[in-house]
């Protein structure tokens, strides 16, 4: 379904470049899940705005459906590959109602049945019909976050890039969005990239996951090997030790 | 029983609103020595108003209500206004989640930690340099001088919140709050400042608040935790013993996370709702 080859960003002018992504190859099948790790500017979050077209200045290959796609996306590209971003406050029109949240991608692309449409989608991520003329301010964090996943799978998409969907949820609001998010991935055969910096959501989520620092991936794992700890690289190790899931031996030995 | 820094008993924080009375924190206890004490629970589960409120710093309209109130043999509720502003910032200080907030951004940073030094021990200017220059040792911020030229938007996150830390250690207060500090964070800096915060709780014998959403952290971190929902302490104990917690609510924040020891594409277990006249969500979450 994707497949990303020698893929490279380089940011600036002249002799002051920075490369943000180096040599990053991956691919995940049909219906299975692909995860990026790393800290804050490791460069996963590059990757995924690569992957959705919001960075032109990239090298490499990346195909996806079988398709090269090239700098410039056409609309259909669109609808096949939607994202959901962190932050469900930043990423809805605090004035504009779930109601035309939801239209505008399909007016953008001119599809029919509305209605049917924005009342299917919102029952799908768990909110009734009542919802649908809420502005955001009426929302809590979680449900915004439904309606950005809703607004990302209205168009029907083969395709769904998620940047650290949950960070900014409570561990109980997580755990309904990861769940929402398991449960659309299996009932319509979606194919997701999920980025995020714990280690857990992503071996919780994923079939297989690159680790990435600076601007590489350092590791490729599949999420049996996370799970038994068959892990090589030592970046990876670390993240393993503070990913949790193992005994500790109180704050001295942690924070050492 | 006054030996305790901090004395709670019986703590309302409510808000009048149109039709009734909506209390975010209801009738909360608890004591604090020179410890490490943690509060958890979901974002508008009352834990920040619990802090806010030792500081009297609830925004309008709440009104803070208690049995008891003390910090270090100060009455909270009945000292004048005078007296309180004398303990904020710097008998009791406060570190908050997102430093780039916190910090002035068209002021550079040994200009606005130098402020500080003025404020608590009306030191001179250039011997604030040299203590802007010790405090900002002590959170292993090594090329000090370059640090203090710097304006906020030059450094990372997680050096700003070191500085943070460090301009909150000035006044060498008797408690800092520490409201979800390392949450903006990623785990690497994460670690390193809860490490400063815990080597400098410790040797300077501070009491220490410290809130976060995060079970593991708290429970990595504190000695005893008080974990909240909707106003309420559901359940206190060791910060070594959370594991064992027997309450349904903490139980409930324990088993909902991901975990790499889960079997894999199980939905995670949901906790039900709170119930009541409890709206969802604080002002600033």
């Amino acid at each position: 379904m994707l497949e990303v080859r020698n893929l490279g960003v380089r940011f600036g002018h002249g002799g002051k470049t920075f490369s943000a992504v180096r040599d990053v190859s991956f691919a995940a099948a049909k219906g299975n899940s692909f995860g990026l790790v790393g800290e804050s500017g490791c460069g996963k979050s590059t990757i995924l705005r690569v992957l959705a077209g919001a960075i032109k200045g990239w090298t490499g290959a990346i195909a996806i459906a079988g398709r090269l796609v090239g700098r410039d996306r056409d609309r259909a590209f669109f609808k096949t590959v939607q994202m959901v971003f962190q932050d469900p406050y930043g990423a809805l029109h605090p004035r504009h109602t779930v109601d035309r949240t939801l239209s505008e991608p399909i007016a953008i692309h001119r599809l029919d049945s509305r209605q049917a449409r924005i009342d299917e989608v919102l029952r799908d991520v768990g909110l009734g019909p009542a919802f649908r003329f809420r502005y955001p301010h009426q929302l809590s964090g979680g449900q915004r976050q439904r309606v950005a996943i809703a607004r990302a799978l209205v168009l029907e998409p083969d395709l769904l890039l998620l940047d650290e969907p949950t960070s900014a949820l409570d561990v109980s609001v997580q755990a309904e969005i990861l769940n929402l998010l398991m449960r659309v991935r299996a009932d319509r055969r979606l194919t997701m990239v999920l980025v995020s910096h714990s280690l857990a959501v992503v071996g919780h989520m994923c079939d297989a996951l690159g680790v990435m620092q600076r601007g590489r991936i350092v590791e490729q794992v599949t999420a049996d090997a996370l799970r038994t700890g068959r892990v090589h690289a030592p970046y990876t190790r670390t993240l393993l030790s503070v990913a949790g899931g193992e005994p500790k031996a109180g704050p001295a030995a942690r924070f050492a | 029983m006054d030996d305790a820094l901090v004395t709670v008993r019986d703590l309302w924080v409510e808000f009048p609103a149109r039709r009734a009375t909506i209390a975010a924190v209801r009738g909360v206890s608890f004591e604090l020595g020179r410890e490490k004490l943690g509060i958890v629970g979901e974002s508008g589960s009352g834990k920040t108003l619990t802090a806010r409120a030792l500081m009297r710093l609830v925004p309008r309209p709440g009104r803070i209500r208690a049995a008891r109130l003390r910090f270090a043999g100060t009455d909270l509720l009945a000292a004048s206004d005078r007296q309180i502003r004398r303990i904020r910032g710097r008998r009791i200080a406060m570190v908050l989640q997102d430093p780039k907030f916190s910090l002035n951004p068209v002021m550079r940073i040994g200009t606005q930690m130098a402020e500080a030094c003025q404020v608590h021990h009306r030191t001179a200017g250039h011997d604030a340099a040299r203590w802007v220059a010790d405090a900002l040792r002590t959170v292993r911020i090594d090329d000090a001088d370059r640090v203090m030229r710097a304006h906020p938007h030059q450094v990372s996150g997680g050096m700003a919140q070191r500085i943070m830390i460090a301009m909150m250690l000035i006044a060498d207060p008797d408690l800092l709050i520490a409201d979800e500090p390392t949450s903006a964070l990623d785990v690497t800096s994460q670690r390193q400042v809860l490490s400063i915060l815990d080597e400098q709780v410790t040797k300077r014998g501070m009491g220490l608040i410290f809130i976060s959403h995060d079970l593991d952290l708290v429970a990595s971190f504190c000695d005893r935790i008080l974990v909240m929902r909707s106003g309420r302490i559901v359940e206190t104990c060791r910060a070594d013993r959370l594991a064992d917690a027997a309450h349904p609510y903490t139980r409930g924040l324990l088993d909902c996370r991901p975990r790499l020891d889960r079997p894999p594409g199980e939905p995670l277990p949901v906790l039900p709702r709170a119930s009541g006249l409890h709206p969802g969500g604080q002002g600033h979450a």
